[in-house]
C-alpha cells in the first residue's frame, strides 16, 4: 500500500516546490500576510483626529478640551473656529468625530443647569466613529463626575472595567489566531482543488488512471501532500504569533495540531469535491473561491456571527473555518482544554467525514 | 517588435470575439459575473455586520438592595444588551469562557450600602471578553450608557438638580441611522470588480500559454496592441455588467442609498477595471503558469483589496509603513469613491485625489503588460 502512495506523495510535493516560482508562492503569501496583517487588519481606533469647535470662551470648557486633549485615542485635536470648518472636517473626512460646545456650555454648567455638548459622528466610518464617541463620552463623563462629586454632589458610584484573555482589547491577539486558521484555508483548499484540474486540463490525469492506483490512492495521495503543506504554513504562522508577536498560548500544542488536521481534513473535502465538478483550472479557481469568501465571511472573523441574521448563522454553523477560529482563539487566548475545545471539534470531525465521502463519491463516479 | 504599429479593425473585432465565446461558453465566467456579486453582496451586507443588536451580557446581582435592582433593570432595557441573570460568580466565568456571552457585569454585596454611605463609591463591576476586542469596546460602552442614565435617574429621583451633568448628543451623519451595511456595501463592490477584474484576467494569457495556443497566435500577424485590447475589452464589459447589477442589488434590494452621480460612477468604474484588469493580465504575462498566476493574483488584488482598501479596517488606524504601502493599492483609492459617492454624493477634493491615483494606476499596469507582452516565444 505503502509504496504505492509514497511516490504519489513524493511526486505532488516535489510539484509544489519543484521550480523558483512555486517555492516563493509558497512562502512569500505566508510572509507577507504575517507582516501586514496583524497591523493592517484592526478594528482598533488608533491615530484619530477629533475636530473641536469651542464657542464658549468660559474655563470650563477649555479644561474638557484639555481633558479630550489627553485621551490616548485621539492624539490629534483639530481645533476649527466655525461650523463651516466643523463640517468640512467631517465631509473630507480628516476628523472621524466633531465636538461642538456651545457658548451656554460654561454659563450652564455653573448654574446648575445640564450642559450639552454635540458630537457630529462621521456614519460613512460608523464603527470606528461610533467606538471614538464612545471614548468621547466617557472622558466627557468623568468630567462632569469629578466635577459634582468635587461640589459635594451625591455619593457616587463608578465603573470599573477589567478586559479578561487580553487585558489591553490588543487586535493583534485576535488577528493572529485567526490568521493561522486563515492561512490553513488557503493551503488545503487550492492545493487539492487546482492540483487535480492541472491534472485534468493536462491530460495527466488520464495517466494517473491508467496506473494501478485506485480512486482512494489518488485522493489519499492529493489529501496528504495539501495537509502537509498547509499545516507546515499555520505552523509558521502560529509560531510567529507567539515568538514574534508575542500573543500568548494557553492552551495545548497537541490539541492545536489535532484540531488542524480535522480542519485541514475538512477542506481538503471540499476541495476534491470541486475538482471533481471541475474541467478546467479556471472552473477549479473559481471553484475554491465561491467557496472560500462566503467561508471567511461568515466564519466571524470579520464581524461577530451573532450580529448575523439568523439563516446566516445556520450557515455559519456549518462552515469549518467559524469553528476552527473559535478553537484557535480558544486555545490561544483562553488556555481551552479537552473539554471545551470539543464542542466545537466534532463539528469539524462531522463535517471532514461529510465533504470527504462526498468527494469519494463524486470521484468514483466521475472516473467510472 | 512591430508592437503598435497598425491597429486593424477587423483582427480586433475577431479577437475580441473569440475570448468573448471562450467568456460565454465556459459557465464558470457568467458564475462570476452574475452570481457571485449577487451572492457577495448578500454575504457583506448582511454577514458583515458590525452593529451589535444584541451582545449577550451576564448579570450577576449580589445586593438585595433598590438601587441594585433599578441599575439591573436600566441594564436589561438598553437596546443592545441581551441580559442574562447569573446566579454566581464562577457561573459567569464559565459563560465568558465558553464564549456564551460577551461580557458580565457583577453588583457586589455592598453596592447599596456603599452607595448609601457619604464618603464612599459604589464600584459596578464589568468584565468583558477581550478575545473578541471590537465587542468588548461596544460592551463597554453600552454599559457605561446604561450606568449614566442611571446615575442621572438617581439624581432625579432625589430631587438633586442633575449634578451639573454634561449630555452627549450624538449625530450621525451620511447614515443617520449608523447602520454599517451602508459602507460595507459600496466596500464590498470594490472588493467585486477586484475580483473580476484581477482574478479572472490572471488566468487569460498564461492559458493561452499554457495550452499552446499562444504559439498560435503568435504565427498569426495580430500585434501587441490587438491581442491586449482583445483581452481587456471582453473582460471589461463583463465587469461592467457586474457592476450595473452590483448597484441594482445594493440599492433596491439592500436598502443602501446612492446619493452620487451616476456618470461619476461610471468613470470610476471604468479606471479601476482598467487598473485591476491590467493588473491581472500583469500578472499572467509574467507568470505564464495559471496555477501560479492565481495564486499570485490572490495574494496581490484580492487580500489587499479586502485589507488594505479601507473597506472594513480603518486606514487611519494602521502604523506608517502599511499606510504609506496603501497608497499603492487602487482598491483603497475606489472603495474612497465609492463610499463618497454612496453616502455623501460629491466630495470634491477626495473624488479628484481618487481619479488621479486611479488613473495613474490604471495607466502603470496597462502600460506594464504591454511592456511586457513579447511576440516572441522564448
Amino acid at each position: 500500500m505503502f509504496d504505492r502512495l509514497v511516490p504519489l506523495i513524493i511526486k505532488e510535493l516535489q510539484l509544489a516546490v519543484r521550480d523558483p516560482q512555486s517555492r516563493q508562492l509558497l512562502i512569500l503569501p505566508v510572509i507577507l500576510q504575517l507582516a501586514l496583517f496583524p497591523f493592517a487588519a484592526s478594528l482598533e481606533v488608533k491615530n484619530a483626529t477629533i475636530a473641536i469647535l469651542n464657542q464658549d470662551s468660559g474655563g470650563e470648557s477649555t479644561e474638557l478640551v484639555e481633558r479630550l486633549a489627553e485621551t490616548q485615542a485621539f492624539p490629534h485635536i483639530q481645533m476649527v473656529h466655525s461650523q463651516q470648518a466643523l463640517t468640512a472636517a467631517i465631509d473630507q473626512q480628516q476628523a472621524l468625530l466633531g465636538l461642538q460646545l456651545p457658548e451656554t456650555f460654561s454659563r450652564s454648567l455653573k448654574t446648575g443647569q445640564p450642559a450639552t455638548v454635540l458630537a457630529i459622528v462621521d456614519g460613512r466610518r460608523s464603527n470606528s466613529a461610533q467606538i471614538a464617541f464612545g471614548y468621547a463620552s466617557s472622558v466627557i463623563e468623568t468630567f462632569a463626575e469629578e466635577r459634582a462629586s468635587a461640589a459635594g454632589a451625591l455619593p457616587s458610584s463608578h465603573i470599573v472595567v477589567r478586559n479578561w484573555y487580553n487585558p489591553n482589547l490588543k487586535y493583534r491577539w485576535f488577528m493572529l489566531p485567526v490568521l493561522v486558521a486563515l492561512i490553513t484555508t488557503l493551503g488545503s483548499l487550492i492545493v487539492t482543488a487546482l492540483s487535480i484540474a492541472r491534472e485534468r486540463e493536462q491530460g495527466t490525469f488520464d495517466q494517473l488512471l491508467v496506473s494501478p492506483l485506485t480512486p482512494a490512492y489518488i485522493m489519499v495521495g492529493k489529501t496528504v501532500p495539501a495537509l502537509l503543506i498547509a499545516m507546515l504554513q499555520g505552523t509558521v504562522v502560529a509560531g510567529a504569533a507567539v515568538f514574534v508577536y508575542g500573543v500568548p498560548f494557553h492552551g495545548s500544542v497537541l490539541l492545536l495540531y489535532v484540531c488542524m488536521l480535522f480542519y485541514g481534513l475538512s477542506l481538503s473535502g471540499i476541495g476534491l469535491f470541486i475538482s471533481s465538478l471541475c474541467e478546467t483550472q479556471q472552473q477549479a479557481f473559481l471553484g475554491v473561491f465561491t467557496f472560500m469568501v462566503p467561508a471567511i465571511t461568515l466564519s466571524g472573523f470579520m464581524a461577530p456571527t451573532e450580529n448575523m441574521p439568523l439563516v446566516f448563522r445556520w450557515i455559519s454553523w456549518v462552515d469549518p473555518l467559524s469553528h476552527f477560529i473559535v478553537i484557535v482563539k480558544g486555545l490561544f487566548l483562553k488556555g481551552y482544554g479537552p473539554a471545551l475545545v470539543w464542542p466545537n471539534a466534532w463539528p469539524l470531525l462531522g463535517i471532514a467525514v461529510m465533504t470527504t465521502s462526498v468527494a469519494y463519491w463524486m470521484f468514483r463516479r466521475r472516473v467510472a | 517588435m512591430n508592437a503598435t504599429r497598425g491597429l486593424s479593425w477587423r483582427r480586433l473585432v475577431a479577437l475580441c470575439r473569440k475570448e468573448s465565446y471562450e467568456i460565454i461558453r465556459d459557465p464558470s465566467s457568467i458564475v462570476i459575473a452574475f452570481i457571485l456579486p449577487m451572492l457577495l453582496l448578500f454575504i457583506f451586507g448582511y454577514g458583515v455586520n458590525l452593529d451589535s443588536s444584541a451582545i449577550r451580557v451576564g448579570l450577576l446581582v449580589e445586593d438585595g438592595g433598590v438601587e441594585a435592582a433599578r441599575f439591573a433593570t436600566t441594564l436589561a432595557s438598553t437596546p443592545n444588551l441581551a441580559v442574562e441573570r447569573a446566579t454566581s460568580r464562577p457561573q459567569l466565568e464559565q459563560w465568558l469562557l465558553a464564549g456564551d456571552v460577551r461580557g458580565f457585569v457583577v453588583l457586589p454585596a455592598d453596592f447599596s450600602a456603599r452607595l448609601a454611605r457619604p464618603n464612599t463609591t459604589a464600584p459596578v463591576q464589568l468584565v468583558t471578553d477581550g478575545a473578541e476586542p471590537n465587542t468588548a469596546n461596544f460592551v463597554a460602552a453600552y454599559v457605561q450608557g446604561a450606568w449614566g442614565a442611571w446615575m442621572q435617574q438617581r439624581a432625579a429621583d432625589h430631587g438633586l438638580k442633575a449634578r451639573a451633568s454634561i449630555e452627549v448628543v450624538p449625530r450621525y451623519w451620511f447614515n443617520s441611522a449608523a447602520i454599517s451595511r451602508h459602507f460595507i456595501v459600496p466596500g464590498s463592490i470594490a472588493v467585486i470588480m477586484t475580483i473580476i477584474g484581477a482574478l479572472l484576467t490572471s488566468l487569460v494569457v498564461a492559458r493561452e500559454w499554457e495550452r499552446g495556443t499562444m504559439e498560435a497566435l503568435l504565427s498569426t500577424p495580430v500585434t501587441r496592441a490587438e491581442f491586449l485590447l482583445s483581452k481587456v475589452l471582453p473582460y471589461y464589459v463583463l465587469g461592467m455588467a457586474a457592476m450595473v447589477i452590483c448597484m441594482l442589488v445594493s440599492v433596491l434590494l439592500l436598502d443602501v442609498p446612492f446619493r452620487g452621480s451616476l456618470l461619476l460612477l461610471f468613470v470610476f468604474t471604468t479606471l479601476f477595471l482598467g487598473s485591476s484588469l491590467g493588473l491581472g493580465l500583469l500578472l499572467s504575462t509574467l507568470m505564464r503558469n495559471q496555477f501560479n498566476a492565481a495564486q499570485a493574483a490572490l495574494n496581490v488584488a484580492f487580500l489587499p483589496a479586502t485589507m488594505l482598501s479601507g473597506f472594513i479596517y480603518e486606514i487611519s488606524g494602521m502604523p506608517l509603513p502599511i499606510r504609506l504601502a496603501t497608497y499603492l493599492i487602487p482598491a483603497r483609492y475606489f472603495v474612497e469613491a465609492m463610499q463618497t459617492l454612496f453616502q455623501a454624493g460629491f466630495v470634491g477634493t477626495v473624488l479628484l485625489r481618487d481619479f488621479l491615483f486611479l488613473s495613474a494606476s490604471a495607466a502603470f499596469f496597462l502600460g506594464l503588460t504591454a511592456l511586457r507582452t513579447r511576440r516572441r516565444l522564448d
